[in-house]
């Protein structure tokens, strides 16, 4: 039976190419984009991670601070919940590393009358607090200490990277949404279409007996075969310029510090089986408003 | 012809109306259709005839009144059951109606693929019942390409495919010539004669005065003759 089921969803499959290959299209380039958002979304995450994984506080002494001071400032900074390790970076060893650093502007350095930087403690952080609020809190501690100047870890520039992932993610989440209801309206459409076609045909199979469930299978068989190719071509098109991309632009994307990555594979099943069921869903509205007995 | 009936009824009908707005197509019909019965229901174009053949198939509800089809209330069937009540039934129309792009096999085995027959059974099936009319060396035509009598020969093989307990004919010769109504009457006999009940709407005088069963005159949908 499944056969006969089978057979009749790949001939009207063929037998409206035209409207199937419109169909199979609208959802490939719907998936597509809702999952280049995503795509985007996982992989800079992973960027944003691994920032986190280095995150690090310079924490920039007043100037004058003498050792004593130094000493228990370092004490109090190990004392704040969160905190790993305080480095002392004595303002000497700061234009040490800045010399060896820019070695080929090394004549900024020959007129210094004197060590314009601050000495400093590097703070690194315990790896279970490092998100932004905790990172945030520990700053804002220290900073209340006497000896301490200044406390900078590029929160601005993190702040604004992790806005723009969270436009990145609620755009997605919007498309997504909007081109999930183009793809179940134009599978609508199709079926539609394929059962006008088709009216007779149905007309004469109810006058010879055939129940619901032999005329419906075949149109919902036909919807989620246009909903699979089209999650397939969709995510296929996606890995193609995914790897033009890694291919040509890893190097300077992601300065070579990590690997790009493609969608998971749960995810892509997801995908998958998520456009099966736009075509699945499509399908019923149509058939159930076609279909009256 | 008539001697041989089996006097148990297969269809009782009691005081059915069936109307389409103001319309009254059929007014307070009531009437017994006998197991193994050749029944004609006869009488002018507009008379009532196709509607009191829907109503037993249920293409049309019925407005008022009761309809027992080998027991079953029409009147009452759930939708779902419908599909059950036309397995029970063969019906053939005056238009044909096959399915104009499947192969005369394909039209045939359908009512058998919707009762989920296996397929070895369907092809010995629908190849006997073809054999049976006469199109067996035209199973792989597509109906456009056939002559009307021929079409309706395969509609005939379509309704009694499905081995059903009543025949239901719309005008089945009414747009055929003399040589192909007289094929697709003896079909008919043939089936009446191995033990099915017939039921033919039709004004063919000649079929009527051939086929020799019972007839009933409609009127303005009212049944005035039985």
């Amino acid at each position: 039976m499944m056969l006969i089921f089978y057979k009749r969803a790949i001939k009207d499959i063929f037998d409206n190419r035209f409207l199937n290959i419109v169909t199979i299209i609208t959802i490939a380039i719907s998936i597509l984009i809702a999952s280049a958002f995503y795509l985007f979304f996982i992989n800079a995450n992973d960027i944003v991670s691994s920032w986190k994984k280095g995150i690090r506080l310079m924490v920039y002494l007043k100037p004058g601070t003498d050792e004593a001071g130094r000493i228990e400032l370092k004490r109090r900074i190990k004392g704040v919940s969160g905190v790993q390790e305080a480095i002392f970076i004595s303002k000497a060893e700061a234009l040490a590393g800045l010399k060896e650093q820019m070695q080929r502007q090394a004549s900024l350095f020959e007129n210094l009358k004197e060590n314009p930087l601050p000495d400093a403690f590097e703070v690194r952080m315990e790896p279970a607090l490092q998100e932004e609020a905790a990172v945030e809190k520990v700053a804002r501690r220290i900073e209340s200490f006497a000896a301490v100047d200044e406390v900078e870890y590029g929160q601005l520039w993190f702040k604004r990277f992790t806005n723009i992932i969270n436009l990145f993610r609620l755009t997605g989440y919007a498309l997504g949404g909007l081109f999930f209801m183009a793809a179940v309206f134009i599978v609508a459409n199709t079926i539609r279409i394929v059962l006008y076609s088709r009216r007779e045909e149905v007309e004469i199979m109810r006058l010879v007996g055939a129940a619901d469930g032999f005329i419906k299978t075949p149109f919902y068989i036909e919807g989620i075969i246009l909903g699979a190719l089209g999650g397939i071509i969709g995510l296929m098109t996606l890995l193609i310029l995914f790897i033009f991309v890694v291919l040509n632009f890893q190097q300077s994307l992601a300065g070579g510090i990590f690997q790009l990555r493609f969608l998971p594979f749960g995810f892509t099943t997801g995908i998958v089986l998520g456009s099966m069921f736009v075509g699945w869903l499509g399908c019923y509205l149509s058939l159930k408003q076609f279909l009256k007995i | 012809m008539s001697e041989a009936i089996d006097k148990s009824a297969l269809v009782r009908m009691f005081h059915v109306h069936k109307r389409y707005g103001a319309k009254k197509a059929l007014v307070d019909a009531s009437l017994d259709i006998f197991r193994n019965e050749f029944l004609f229901i006869s009488g002018p174009s507009g008379a009532g005839k196709t509607t009191l053949l829907k109503l037993l198939y249920l293409g049309e509800s019925i407005t008022e009144g009761q309809v027992l089809l080998d027991g079953i209330n029409l009147a009452r069937i759930p939708s779902k059951n419908i599909p059950f009540l036309r397995r029970k039934l063969g019906i053939i129309f005056q238009d044909y109606k096959l399915i104009p792009t499947k192969t005369v096999f394909d039209n045939v085995a359908l009512v058998l693929e919707a009762r989920g027959r296996k397929r070895g059974l369907i092809r010995k099936k629908v190849n006997s019942v073809l054999r049976t009319v006469g199109m067996e060396d035209r199973s792989n035509a597509l109906p456009p390409s056939l002559s009307g009598g021929e079409q309706q020969r395969i509609a005939v093989a379509r309704a009694v495919v499905g081995d059903p307990k009543i025949i239901l004919a719309d005008e089945p010769t009414g747009s055929l010539d003399a040589e192909s109504a007289k094929i697709i009457l003896e079909l008919l006999k043939g089936f009446h004669a191995r033990g099915g009940t017939v039921i033919v709407a039709t004004h063919d005088q000649e079929l009527i005065r051939k086929a020799r069963g019972r007839t009933i005159q409609l009127k303005e949908g009212r049944i005035v003759q039985s």
